[in-house]
């Protein structure tokens, strides 16, 4: 049942900035900074954990989850620390993820060349 | 007269091209990317179970381990150069997933290489991932602020 949830759910999103691809002028580069922004509002009042609980990795994987890991280990630092710890745990979560691209983006320019 | 004619012929042939040509690669455009970002949702979905049953840990620290293999997936296929076809068919199926922040980055990376280590790879790896960091950051810290000031954290 999470396997479909998990496509619907990861479906959904992708649709979802396509028709706005295709219907507006914004281009992908405003679409995923629109829902990285919307990821983070939606889990502002914990409304994301609840769809993690019912889509699983599907809601993990699109872009959104990018914001909502942002304000949630902002959050978790923040119950300790107050006004600082929304800065201190902003990274948190995401540390892994950003981590990974930057360290594997520098490997692979090392071994490949542009091919146009 | 004939020209006029010539031309009320073109306008009317590209009327009717623009009705039906649009609309109908749009709803293609749709179909695709919902399916292919339903499967990599699956995919995740199958990735984290599998981590978390082989190396026995929490399906939290399994999510961790399943958005790192695919970003450096993606990373990958972006440095051997098919990915990008990949994402001019597939659009939005591969761009809103996580394996298009590793897109951006590693393209940008790849391009902006022969200008250096410094002002070409250093100053253009967040050229395209940039925005999505800025406006993260920029929208959890003002929610976040919100959220304490309203429900306390």
């Amino acid at each position: 049942m999470i396997y479909i949830n998990s496509f619907l759910f990861c479906g959904l999103i992708c649709l979802i900035g396509q028709v706005i691809l295709d219907n507006t002028k914004l281009s992908a580069g405003h679409i995923t900074a629109i829902f990285v922004v919307v990821g983070s509002f939606l889990d502002t009042f914990s409304i994301y954990d609840q769809i993690i609980n019912h889509v699983g990795a599907g809601a993990l994987v699109p872009i959104t989850s990018f914001g909502h890991s942002l304000i949630h280990g902002a959050l978790a630092k923040a119950s300790d620390m107050g006004f600082m710890g929304i800065m201190m745990g902003m990274f948190d979560l995401t540390a892994s993820g950003i981590t990974a691209a930057i360290v594997f983006t520098f490997i692979f320019t090392l071994f490949f060349k542009a091919r146009n | 007269m004939l020209l006029l004619g010539d031309m009320m012929e073109k306008k009317k042939y590209e009327e009717i091209v623009n009705k039906h040509k649009p609309t109908e690669t749009r709803g293609q455009n749709a179909f695709i990317a919902f399916v292919t970002g339903g499967i990599i949702g699956v995919i995740g979905q199958v990735l984290t179970e599998c981590y978390a049953s082989w190396f026995d840990i929490s399906s939290k620290d399994a999510s961790t381990f399943m958005l790192v293999t695919l970003i450096f997936l993606a990373s990958l296929f972006t440095a051997l150069g098919f990915f990008d076809k990949w994402v001019t068919f597939c659009k939005c199926g591969l761009i809103i997933p996580i394996t298009g922040f590793a897109h951006s980055m590693t393209s940008a990376g790849i391009e902006y290489k022969k200008e250096g280590p410094i002002f070409g790879l250093g100053s253009n790896i967040f050229k395209l991932a940039g925005s999505v960091i800025l406006y993260g950051v920029v929208s959890a810290w003002f929610f976040g602020i919100l959220r304490l000031i309203i429900m306390g954290g």
